[in-house]
């Protein structure tokens, strides 16, 4: 008889972390962009995509709202903005 | 064929026929000579293993842990503060369902620094989740490795086995031994074929935390295997037998001189060879004495034990270890056995003996059965030295 | 929608976590045909939470200080299997793991010569247990089990040298890196796992939480800690520095002023004083200083 045991990464969603964002998200302003995947690399979560400029973007799912992304971006195109203005995603 | 050999090198050359990928072992008194001889078989070109020197036991047993999580057939031998010091993996490795045999070559515990023969050790280790087999002889001792293997591999079973043999009493005896040959050991015991391992073409992560969603039914899966494995083990035992000629029955007890016998001594490991001659003596004498050696201590026969013991009149268990503050290892099994049972001995009294390498004499085993004759005792040492104690400190 | 089909979204460590950038860097530069052992820790915990992983490698959890020992036991395997020259071995752990309970195993495993990554994630405290202090927490900090009082400015003790104590075994490759310079990181992996043996790499991680600052000043204060000299990043390969990250020093009291672990030396020069020591004297070792 086994018990949990081992898991397959293939069958693994992980935690929807995107529920601990209580303050900030941050918004893609898609202006200034060069794609120059600095907030892609250095997300915590792994959960930013895109590849071409002005088309990048976060999944909301996971995002915690840390910031790493608005901060290292050279183009001041990654903006922080209240959890509440979800307006702005839409 | 049988060959006259000292107890260790025949343990390395059955696992030398066994083809572990991966060896890992730390010195340590009374376990050297086994590792020492696979190292010289490794250097030799005879054994196309990894032998890994660490230093430490911890690191003995991770390492195997790590390769049998690789998907590879894994050995390690340790003995007393070795395999208290490998502990926490130990239990890791049950939990972790890894198939790693193990040689605990039994010896006291610290403090005082003994390196003498006793079965604190492993028998300190009972709640670990291995199969913990004794062996009485170094026949046995060979046979148990592998039949441990094929157990531990089993995939209803994939849990750790130690294999415990009496240290310096067997690992440093000669004695004839038929040694397996290969394409008989090849039979019995095919290839390792992991039920999961660490391969990058199916990633897979293992040790996860599980917390109290999940924990518990990891921990009563072990319980039902072990409790599955008591019938595994007659099924090997018989393949075993088919293959090598040599009948360990349901491999979980021995029942020497029971039929009729109204005081019956339970013990474990090569003590049982001096309590067989014992009983023979007073047999002689037309006592009616006899012997339940338990072979496999984890997972404990109960029910085989409550069928060999029912109609013995007093049964002494012969400990070589304590419980201190408590009733001894085996004592407690035995009992709890027959606790509610209608039918059993009237009386099973429990004796220590044999500790830190004090010998076990013919004496000894006649002083037991005579103490059977008076009241129910508990914990009861005997050969102790009176004049050693004292009850006030002092130099 | 995945980025990092190897370190996946979703695992739960806390926002701003500079440990969970490293371990992405580490195992996106090693590539698939990766195998990991991790020691017990943070990046254990908040990757893999029965039934999620956020590994998509090979990856196997045993005990807090044994993962040098568990990935020597998986290299051996794969040598037996034959199959090691295409498959890399990573052991990883925090610095607690590393540097303090799981240091025998450590050695051991570079002693032994093993083909075998290691790296260890330099928080300075053990985190997971609720940042209590490490042999690798720095000289004055403010930890739970190291509080700063009126007898007590913290921390009596500076940093092991750990990066030197897994150079003195010989080893052909030990570095330090920052998650404050993130492609530095892969950039050191990717040459680490090129070169056969054992290989130690010590990256400085901050924690938010147990280091006390904004969680989006995860890099400020990474970059902060090798600008002041505090935490200087170097290379040795075969013993021999080949490279560090030149910089303009900046006084350590611009790094100490953003975390609250150092709060309580603000008004404190003396002590100050001696921090600035400790980097000044890293500064001169490792011939930090960038040509004006």
């Amino acid at each position: 008889m086994f018990g949990p045991l081992t898991v397959n990464p293939s069958k693994s969603k992980g935690d929807k972390t995107g529920s601990w964002r209580v303050r900030y998200r941050p918004h893609y302003l898609h202006k200034n962009c060069i794609a120059c995947r600095m907030c892609l690399l250095i997300c915590p979560e792994g959960c930013v995509h895109g590849k071409e400029k002005n088309a990048f973007g976060v999944d909301y799912n996971f995002c915690k709202g840390c910031g790493v992304c608005a901060d290292i971006c050279p183009k001041k195109d990654i903006v922080m903005v209240p959890e509440e203005s979800r307006e702005e995603d839409k | 064929m049988k060959e006259f050999l000292e107890g260790s090198h025949a343990i390395a050359e059955v696992i030398k026929s066994c083809k572990p990928g991966v060896i890992s072992a730390y010195p340590i008194t009374p376990q050297t000579h086994i590792v020492e001889d696979l190292a010289q078989m490794v250097s030799d070109g005879q054994l196309k293993s990894q032998f890994v020197n660490v230093e430490s036991e911890h690191s003995a047993a991770s390492v195997v842990l790590g390769g049998s999580a690789t998907g590879v057939r894994v050995y390690t031998a340790t003995s007393s503060q070795g395999l208290f010091y490998m502990q926490e993996v130990v239990f890791n490795i049950a939990g972790m369902r890894l198939p790693v045999v193990m040689t605990c070559a039994n010896r006291a515990i610290s403090a005082p620094i003994n390196i003498w023969n006793d079965q604190q050790d492993s028998i300190s280790l009972r709640d670990a989740g291995w199969f913990q087999v004794y062996a009485e002889n170094n026949q046995e001792a060979v046979d148990f490795h592998l039949i441990g293997y094929r157990l531990a591999e089993d995939k209803r079973v994939m849990l750790p086995v130690m294999v415990c043999m009496d240290g310096f009493i067997l690992t440093h005896g000669m004695e004839a031994v038929d040694m397996p040959e290969q394409e008989k050991v090849d039979k019995f015991l095919p290839r390792y074929n992991p039920l999961y391992k660490l391969d990058p073409a199916q990633p897979v992560s293992m040790g996860l935390l599980a917390d109290p969603d999940y924990y518990m039914e990891t921990r009563f899966a072990i319980q039902e295997t072990m409790k599955e494995s008591l019938g595994y083990l007659s099924d090997i035992s018989r393949e075993f037998n088919s293959v090598f000629g040599r009948d360990y029955k349901d491999l979980l007890v021995e029942e020497y001189q029971l039929k009729d016998a109204e005081k019956v001594i339970v013990a474990m490991g090569s003590v049982c060879g001096t309590i067989k001659e014992a009983v023979d003596e007073q047999r002689a004498k037309g006592k009616k004495v006899g012997l339940l050696r338990i072979i496999t201590y984890r997972p404990f026969p109960y029910a085989r034990v409550c069928e060999a013991l029912k109609n013995a009149a007093k049964v002494a268990v012969l400990d070589k270890a304590v419980s201190l503050g408590a009733y001894a290892p085996i004592a407690v099994e035995v009992k709890a056995a027959f606790y509610g049972k209608k039918q059993g001995p009237k009386m099973i009294s429990s004796f220590v003996a044999g500790l830190g390498g004090r010998d076990i004499t013919l004496e000894t085993v006649h002083e037991i059965f005579r103490r059977l004759s008076t009241k129910e005792v508990n914990s009861d040492f005997v050969d102790l030295k009176p004049e050693l104690l004292k009850e006030e400190y002092g130099e | 929608m995945e980025n990092s089909p190897l370190f996946k979204s979703g695992h739960t460590a806390c926002a701003g976590c500079g440990q969970a950038i490293a371990a992405r860097m580490v195992i996106e530069a090693a590539g698939a045909n990766t195998i990991i052992a991790n020691n017990t820790g943070c990046l254990e915990v908040f990757t893999t939470k029965y039934p999620e992983t956020a590994w998509g490698v090979p990856w196997i959890h045993s005990l807090f200080e044994n993962s040098a020992a568990v990935a020597s036991g998986i290299e051996a395997a794969l040598k037996y299997l034959g199959k090691k020259e295409n498959i890399n071995v990573i052991a990883q752990g925090g610095d607690g793991s590393t540097a303090d309970i799981g240091l025998q195993a450590l050695s051991g495993m570079l002693e032994r010569g093993h083909d075998i990554l290691y790296v260890c994630y330099d928080n300075e405290a053990y985190m997971n247990t609720g940042v209590q202090r490490s042999g690798l927490t720095p000289f004055d900090t403010n930890t739970t089990t190291s509080p700063s009082g009126s007898q007590s400015s913290g921390n009596i003790r500076p940093k092991k040298p750990m990066p030197e104590i897994a150079l003195a075994h010989g080893i052909p490759y030990v570095a330090t890196a920052s998650a404050g310079l993130p492609q530095d990181i892969q950039r050191k992996v990717k040459k680490a796992i090129s070169i056969k043996g054992p290989k130690y790499i010590q990256i400085h991680v901050p924690c938010p939480l147990g280091w006390r600052h904004e969680t989006d000043q995860m890099l400020p204060v990474a970059k902060l800690a090798v600008d002041c000299g505090l935490y200087p990043l170097f290379e040795y390969e075969n013993g021999v520095l080949t490279g560090q990250k030149k910089i303009v020093p900046k006084p350590v009291e611009e790094y100490l002023k953003a975390q609250g672990r150092f709060k309580h030396l603000l008004n404190n020069p003396e002590e100050i004083k001696k921090v600035q020591d400790i980097a000044d004297n890293n500064i001169m070792k490792y011939n930090l200083k960038a040509q004006a």
